[in-house]
């Protein structure tokens, strides 16, 4: 069988675009918070970065917020049958922002030589590929080792930004000059950075879609205080609240004002998943019943309701829903404290401290320690709470030194991409607060993940990830909590913001204002 | 020549301490927990172990302290401030690019301060005792106990969403491109709220300062003969008891403004003022060692510096400080 995928550019077009004509024209203001520390995607991979520049940089693809891939730089693709080799080809006529053509070995230069040495994520990716390859200018081939199903999520901006190979190669990438003005080929271009208040973009008149983009000039605006955020989309002087951008308290006063909309959509890309890492070394949280009895002592709706104004979903295992694999024929932990109590009672808890290390991001985040600190008081854990700036939370969870930790990480689309790395004992590492931090260890289901990452069919991978999902919620390696969604609130002129499965990161291609 | 000499040595002390004050805040830094390689990484959302040795190589986070310490002495004597790991530029462009907004915001409320806390200060002595003395003295009771953080939120509140006066935030009208007076007048605009919201603390001081002090050198017995002569009341306050109030005013705006630099990243925060102390606060949180190190050297440069110019004004304002010297 061979996996055929050719997308033509006009049939894309016509279904991103609804029957409403757009109108060219206009400036968008949209919050980015924190001021990102550069904007060179591929040596700064961080949210805010990614955020300003999705739209100077792109991959190959785009994503649906049924992460379905779309075209970007490249027009169509194909899978061999066997899973092993990928083709691209890429639309003609592309420039980079300084006119330089664009080519086939900007993507190889890309992938195989700057975002190898750069990029931790896709690297993770890359060591699949044994080759890629340019046979012409408008064409690429990857080829694999071995299948891997999830390589088609890697083509998204942020995981593989292309960057230009003539101002990059055979320089010191991270302290080359051009970074601070960086060149790509998306639809705007680097205008001015004015440290501290805002970043410029203006729109790439030879971008290669006709007609786009509608937008003029986006400028995104640093705001450094939450409350501040909400008074400048309050008095009108920025049109977008990115997700996360001010407290969850202020989002229903914002959203009812007149002429204000909002979307949760445009996060299924990354689909963050909150939990707790429970450290499975030592103390009572070795223990799968404690672990248990967590679970059952937290009021995860209660949390949902008030600290996250209902927004969001009850976590149920360790694959978001937005995910491709997921499946919810799992062990369901409702809020039941006498289950916690019969459970710690069975395991013989002797009442020993357990610290809890809250996630330094604002008040919601200590909010919610202090909820789950009430439940488990309930129960009769003892709880204390262990509050530390981000360095510091970095620090301990990277060293393994707290008891539980609150986090939430990004999927990336797929369980193979952005989940097995937190539960697999390969990936037990001190040093980095992204893997499999709490020190699970399972070769049972080590084997099973492995496995389910290399088969070919999506029909055999979602068997293998309903099967791993099934018996790892059993074992409450974590504490799961929440499917976060971070709504984005912008005012209703603007039309087609978030249209894809990373929404505003790269939503100003498609954007326009509604006169 | 005295005052020369004097100046020089104070210069050379100066640079001694400077010294010493980068050495402690470099142990000070490193002894607090946290890496910078692991936050980069963490804010990448991926780290493997590569990547963190990488970016600690490339930082010499790598080398022994005292290596790393040498290295960083090396530099700042030759005025070289080191690179930020974070943003990927060196650490005095960082610094001048945001110096001239904190230094507009806070010399504007400094003066603001000054101006308004003494004359005001002047006012209520003049009438001790009556009704305006005490509604003076209870506003600045008020202004110095308001966090500066919710005076701010209440100003921008006020006069920026109700009444729609003012800009609440930025430092100028983004995208106007204003030229020539235009622009002047928009960041003016912008200035208002911040510099009032800032000034208005140490205005209380002033005032509530010279106020105490005025009375108190009022008893004095040359300020009697002064009266004996027949000199006005006017003239009496202004040559001889506001002329010695003023030296406990002038040593603590002298420490005032020492924290110029630095020392408003409440207000930079609230009002988004593109300034020094928003990248002190970021650069800690980010632990990036070299750019929390500059800003702590600039600051500390400029409290030394103002240190001398306190006594240098000092010796204008009373010339017997010069004549004992």
């Amino acid at each position: 069988m061979k996996h055929l995928r050719t997308t033509t550019f006009l049939i894309a077009a016509a279904l991103a675009a609804p029957l409403a004509a757009q109108e060219a024209g206009g400036r968008l203001d949209i919050v980015v918070q924190p001021e990102p520390p550069g904007l060179m995607m591929g040596l700064v991979q961080n949210g805010p970065t990614q955020l300003v520049a999705g739209d100077i940089y792109e991959s190959l693809l785009r994503y649906d917020s049924d992460l379905d891939p779309q075209p970007s730089l490249a027009k169509d693709w194909e899978i061999s049958g066997d899973g092993l080799t990928y083709t691209f080809h890429l639309n003609e006529g592309v420039t980079w922002h300084d006119g330089t053509p664009f080519s086939a070995d900007d993507v190889v230069f890309s992938a195989d030589v700057f975002l190898r040495e750069t990029h931790a994520r896709l690297r993770a990716s890359l060591a699949y590929v044994e080759s890629i390859t340019a046979p012409d200018a408008n064409t690429v081939v990857f080829k694999l080792k071995e299948p891997f199903g999830p390589f088609i999520n890697a083509f998204e901006v942020g995981t593989m930004p292309i960057v230009p190979k003539h101002i990059y190669e055979g320089t010191d990438f991270a302290n080359n000059e051009m970074n601070a003005t960086p060149i790509g080929t998306g639809p705007f271009k680097f205008e001015a950075w004015e440290k501290g208040s805002y970043i410029h973009l203006v729109k790439n008149e030879d971008y290669y879609i006709e007609g786009k983009p509608y937008l003029d000039e986006v400028y995104y605006r640093v705001i450094p205080d939450a409350a501040s955020r909400a008074v400048a989309f309050e008095t009108g002087e920025v049109d977008v609240l990115p997700g996360g951008s001010v407290e969850n308290w202020d989002v229903p006063r914002l959203t009812e004002m007149d002429g204000v909309c909002s979307t949760g959509k445009g996060w299924e890309f990354f689909a963050p998943l909150a939990w707790m890492w429970l450290n499975n070394r030592e103390g009572p949280t070795a223990d799968p019943k404690f672990r248990q009895a967590v679970m059952y002592a937290m009021d995860r709706e209660f949390v949902k309701d008030v600290v996250w104004n209902g927004f969001g979903k009850v976590a149920t295992g360790p694959v978001a829903s937005a995910t491709n694999f997921y499946s919810d024929d799992v062990t369901i932990y409702d809020h039941d404290p006498d289950k916690a109590r019969a459970l710690l009672e069975e395991m013989g808890y002797d009442g020993a401290p357990v610290r809890v290390l809250p996630l330094p991001y604002g008040e919601t985040w200590q909010r919610w320690a202090e909820a789950v600190r009430q439940n488990l008081s309930e129960v009769g854990i003892n709880v204390s709470i262990d509050s530390t700036d981000v360095a510091g939370w970095n620090e301990k969870t990277s060293q393994w030194d707290y008891d539980m930790a609150f986090t939430y990480l990004y999927q990336y689309g797929d369980p193979a991409l952005g989940v097995s790395r937190n539960y697999t004992a390969d990936r037990i590492q001190k040093g980095s607060p992204w893997n499999n931090v709490e020190g699970y260890e399972n070769p049972e289901l080590d084997a099973k993940w492995a496995a389910a990452a290399t088969m070919v069919t999506p029909e055999e991978r979602a068997a293998a990830y309903a099967e791993i999902q099934k018996e790892i919620v059993d074992d409450v390696p974590v504490a799961w909590l929440q499917e976060l969604e971070f709504p984005t609130i912008y005012r209703c002129e603007v039309q087609d913001l978030v249209t894809t499965a990373i929404g505003v990161n790269d939503g100003p291609r498609d954007a326009w204002i509604r006169k | 020549m005295t005052v020369l000499v004097a100046i020089l040595s104070r210069l050379g002390k100066a640079l001694l301490t400077l010294l010493a004050i980068a050495v402690l805040n470099f142990f000070l830094l490193h002894a607090a927990p946290g890496d910078p390689a692991v936050v980069l990484a963490g804010e990448a959302g991926a780290a493997d172990e590569q990547m963190i040795a990488q970016l600690r190589e490339r930082f010499g986070l790598d080398q022994p302290l005292y290596v790393q310490l040498g290295k960083y002495v090396a530099g700042i004597v030759q005025l070289d401030l080191g690179y930020s790991f974070r943003q990927g530029a060196p650490v005095s462009q960082l610094i001048a690019e945001r110096l001239p907004a904190t230094l507009l915001l806070t010399l504007t409320a400094f003066v603001i301060s000054l101006v308004f806390g003494i004359a005001l200060g002047v006012a209520a002595a003049a009438r001790v005792g009556r009704a305006s003395d005490s509604l003076l003295t209870t506003l600045a009771l008020i202004f110095y106990a308001t966090p500066l953080y919710w005076a701010a939120l209440m100003a921008v509140l006020v006069f920026s969403v109700w009444l729609g006066w003012l800009p609440g935030f930025g430092y100028e009208t983004v995208g106007a491109d204003f030229t020539g007076l235009a622009r002047v007048l928009d960041i003016a605009r912008h200035l208002v709220l911040p510099a009032l919201t800032l000034g208005l603390f140490f205005m209380a001081v002033y005032m509530r300062m010279t106020r105490a002090s005025m009375l108190e050198v009022s008893q004095l017995d040359f300020v009697k003969t002064a009266r004996a002569k027949g000199l006005s009341g006017a003239a009496i306050r202004r040559r001889h008891i506001l002329r010695n109030a003023i030296l406990p005013v002038v040593t603590l705006a002298g420490l005032q403004a020492g924290q110029l630099v630095g020392g408003a990243v409440l207000t930079e925060t609230v009002f988004a003022w593109p300034g020094i102390g928003r990248l002190m606060f970021e650069s800690l949180a980010a632990r990036d060692y070299n750019t929390i190190l500059g800003v702590f050297i600039v600051s500390a440069a400029m409290v030394i510096l103002f240190n001398i110019v306190t006594d240098i004004v000092y010796r204008i304002v009373d010339p017997r400080i010069g004549a004992r010297a």
